[in-house]
C-alpha cells in the first residue's frame, strides 16, 4: 500500500492495455465483436462503482442498480427531451450522484448497522424497480419521453458529438469513447485512492472508531465516498442506454445489484483490475451457458455467489496472489534441503 | 358506522398481513441478528408446497397449516447445516450467501415449474358487514397473526426451550458454558422461522397464486418491517407491523397501492434516522 502510484507496475500495465484495446480495436474486430466488448467495457463502469465503495471505503451496497437504474432513464429521458446527449450524460452521473448523497446521509448520519444498510440499499432498488413498472399509461410521461412501464423507452439517442447533435458515433467510435472513459475512470480512482482523501477512507474501512477519534469525520466522509459510487453507477447506467439504444426496468433488477456484487467478489474486493477481469471472464461464460439452454440464468449466477462466498472468500486476484507470494516462500526453503 | 369498520379492518388486515409476512424473518433476525435474503423465495415454497399437495388431493388448510410449514422449515434447517453454519460471525457474507441462495431458487423453480403462475381459487367466501362484503380470508389473517404472536411469545416465555433460546439471545457465550449448545439453539431457531415463513407462504398461496419470481413482491414489505421494529422478534414486529401497516394502507387509500411501499420505504428511512437500531433498540428494550 506504501509504494506511490507512478511505481506501481500494474497501474501502467492497465493502463496500456486499456489504451491499447482502445487504437487497435475498432481495427482487428468486426461488428459484432466490437458491440459485444463494448458491453463488457459499460459493465466494467459499473462494476468499479461498487469496487471502488467497497473495497476502498468499506461501504458495500446491495443496491448498485437502483443508481445505475437512475443513470440509465435520467440520460433517456433527458436526451429525448433536448435531442442531444452531452448533458444528459452529465445529468447520468450528477442526478444518481445526488440521490446516493441523500441516501447516503440517511444511512451514514444515522449510523445503521452493515445489515441495516444491506437491506435499505436492496430494498430502495426494489422499489425504483416496482415504481417504474408501473408507469405504463400515456399519463406518465416526462416531456416528450413516456415512461413506458415494463415496456420501458425504446429509441433512446446514439451518442453525438458533443455540440453537434446530428454527429452520430458509429459503433467503433462509441467503443473508443467508452474505452478511454473506462481508462480515465481507472486513473481518476487510483489517484483518488492514493490521495489524502483515500488514505482516510481506507483508515475508515479497517477502523471506523479509530478514524472518528483521530478526528476525521467519518459520516461525512462516507457519504463522500457513496455518493461517488452512486455518479459512477449512474454514468454506466447511461452508457448502458445509449450502447443498447434501449432501456426497460431490469436496469433496476436485484439481478443487476447482484452481478455487481458477483464480479467485486470474484474479482477480489480491494482491487480495481479483478472485477474488470471478472466482468469479462463471468460476462463470457454466462453468454455460452445461456446459449445451451440448459441452466436457467439466476440459478447459475446465485451458484457463483454462493461457491465464491463459501469457497473463495478473498477474491479471484488476491486468493491468486497469495498463492504466488506462498509459492515463492516455499522454493528457496526446498532448495536449501 | 359501517364504513369505519370496514376502515379499521382494512388496516387490521394490513398490519396483520406485515406481522404474517415478517415473523419468521423476525425470528431469525432477533436470535442470529442476520437477515435472512432469500426469505422471498421461502414464502415462494411454501406456496407451491400447498398449490402441489392441493393439487394432489390433500385438503387445503392442511396444507397450509402442516404441510408447508413444516417442508419449509426442514429445508431451512438444511439451508443452516450447509450454509450459513460455515459463516457465523461474517454477517455480510451470510447476507451474500443467502441471496445467493435466493437466485439459486428462483432458478431452480423457474427449470422444475417454468415461469407461470398457478394458483387455486381464494376459500371463505365473504361476509356481510352492513352494506358492505369483507372477504372471510381477510378476517382469518387477522386470527391467524394474531395466534402467531401469541403462541411464539408463550413459547419463549413459559417453555424450557424458550429460556434457552432467551438466553443465547442475551450472551451466547455465557449460555454455552452453561452447557448449552448455541450451535443446535441457532439450528432450531432458523428451522422455526423458516416453518413460520412457510406458513406465511402457504397462507399467500390462494390470494396470489405461485410463481418462480413470487418473493420479489413481498420481501420489500417484510425487510422494511424487521429492521424497523429491530431485534425483540414480537415487540418490534407488532410496533413496526402497527406503525407500517397504518402507514401503508393509509398512503393507499390515498394514492393507490403502487405508493404504498415507496411510502413504507419513506417511513422507515426517517424512523431509523433517529432511532438507528429499529424501535425496539431504545423503546420495548425488555421486551421479548
Amino acid at each position: 500500500m506504501e509504494t506511490s502510484l507512478h511505481r506501481d507496475a500494474g497501474f501502467w500495465v492497465m493502463i496500456a492495455i486499456g489504451l491499447a484495446l482502445l487504437v487497435a480495436g475498432p481495427l482487428v474486430w468486426d461488428l459484432f465483436q466490437i458491440m459485444q466488448i463494448t458491453q463488457y467495457v459499460v459493465l466494467s463502469v459499473y462494476v468499479l462503482s461498487l469496487s471502488y465503495i467497497w473495497g476502498f471505503g468499506g461501504i458495500l451496497s446491495f443496491g448498485q442498480a437502483a443508481f445505475f437504474g437512475l443513470g440509465a432513464y435520467t440520460f433517456s429521458v433527458a436526451s429525448i427531451n433536448m435531442g442531444e446527449t452531452t448533458f444528459p450524460f452529465l445529468l447520468a452521473f450528477g442526478l444518481p450522484a445526488l440521490f446516493g448523497a441523500a441516501l447516503g446521509y440517511f444511512m451514514f448520519y444515522g449510523k445503521l448497522s452493515d445489515v441495516y444498510m444491506g437491506v435499505v440499499t436492496m430494498v430502495v432498488t426494489l422499489i425504483f424497480w416496482k415504481l417504474i413498472n408501473h408507469t405504463a399509461g400515456p399519463e406518465y410521461a416526462i416531456g416528450d419521453a413516456r415512461l413506458g412501464g415494463f415496456n420501458g423507452i425504446p429509441s433512446v439517442p446514439v451518442l453525438n458529438v458533443p455540440g453537434k447533435p446530428e454527429a452520430w458515433l458509429d459503433p467503433g467510435q462509441m467503443f473508443q469513447v467508452f474505452m478511454a472513459i473506462l481508462v480515465i475512470l481507472y486513473i481518476v480512482l487510483r489517484t483518488l485512492i492514493a490521495s489524502d482523501f483515500g488514505r482516510v477512507s481506507l483508515g475508515i474501512r479497517e477502523n471506523e472508531t479509530r478514524a472518528a477519534l483521530l478526528g476525521y469525520d467519518v459520516r461525512r466522509h462516507k457519504v463522500i465516498v457513496f455518493a461517488i459510487g452512486a455518479g459512477i453507477a449512474g454514468m454506466a447506467g447511461g452508457m448502458w442506454a445509449t450502447y443498447q439504444t434501449f432501456v426497460d426496468p431490469n436496469v433496476f433488477s436485484l439481478e443487476m445489484s447482484a452481478k455487481a456484487l458477483i464480479w467485486t467478489m470474484a474479482g477480489g474486493v480491494g482491487t480495481l483490475a479483478g472485477p474488470i477481469i471478472a466482468v469479462v471472464v463471468l460476462q463470457y461464460l454466462s453468454l455460452k451457458l445461456g446459449e445451451m439452454h440448459v441452466l436457467n440464468n439466476n440459478f447459475i449466477l446465485g451458484g457463483i455467489m454462493m461457491v465464491l462466498v463459501l469457497l473463495v472468500p478473498k477474491g479471484g486476484l488476491p486468493t491468486l496472489r497469495d498463492a504466488l507470494v506462498a509459492l515463492k516462500a516455499r522454493t528457496p526453503a526446498a532448495l536449501q534441503r | 358506522m359501517d364504513y369505519t369498520v370496514i376502515v379499521i379492518l382494512e388496516i387490521l388486515r394490513a398490519i396483520s398481513w406485515l406481522v404474517i409476512l415478517a415473523a419468521g424473518l423476525a425470528i431469525i433476525f432477533g436470535m442470529m441478528k442476520v437477515i435472512n435474503f432469500a426469505h422471498g423465495e421461502f414464502l415462494m415454497l411454501g406456496g407451491y408446497i400447498t398449490i402441489m399437495s392441493h393439487n394432489a388431493g390433500v385438503p387445503l388448510w392442511i396444507s397450509i397449516a402442516v404441510l408447508a410449514p413444516l417442508t419449509v422449515g426442514l429445508f431451512g434447517i438444511l439451508v443452516e447445516r450447509l450454509v450459513i453454519r460455515h459463516l457465523y460471525g461474517r454477517i455480510i457474507d451470510s447476507l451474500l450467501a443467502t441471496w445467493g441462495l435466493s437466485l439459486l431458487m428462483i432458478g431452480g423453480v423457474t427449470m422444475v415449474f417454468g415461469n407461470t403462475v398457478q394458483g387455486v381459487s381464494t376459500p371463505l367466501g365473504s361476509i356481510a358487514i352492513g352494506a358492505y362484503q369483507v372477504p372471510g380470508y381477510n378476517l382469518l389473517l387477522i386470527v391467524v397473526a394474531a395466534l402467531l404472536m401469541a403462541a411464539i411469545w408463550a413459547l419463549l416465555r413459559y417453555t424450557s426451550a424458550g429460556l434457552i433460546a432467551r438466553a443465547t439471545m442475551q450472551n451466547p457465550d455465557m449460555a454455552e458454558t452453561l452447557g448449552v449448545r448455541t450451535s443446535w439453539v441457532y439450528m432450531a431457531t432458523f428451522g422455526l422461522g423458516s416453518a413460520v415463513t412457510g406458513l406465511a407462504g402457504g397462507l399467500l398461496a390462494p390470494l396470489t397464486g405461485v410463481a418462480p419470481s413470487m418473493g420479489v413482491n413481498f420481501v420489500a414489505q417484510s425487510f422494511i418491517t424487521v429492521i424497523t421494529g429491530g431485534a425483540s422478534m414480537i415487540a418490534g414486529t407488532l410496533s413496526a407491523g402497527t406503525l407500517l401497516g397504518t402507514i401503508s394502507q393509509g398512503v393507499t387509500f390515498a394514492t393507490g397501492p403502487v405508493w404504498g411501499d415507496a411510502a413504507l420505504l419513506l417511513a422507515a428511512l426517517v424512523l431509523l434516522r433517529v432511532l438507528p437500531q429499529g424501535i425496539t433498540g431504545r423503546i420495548f428494550r425488555k421486551s421479548l
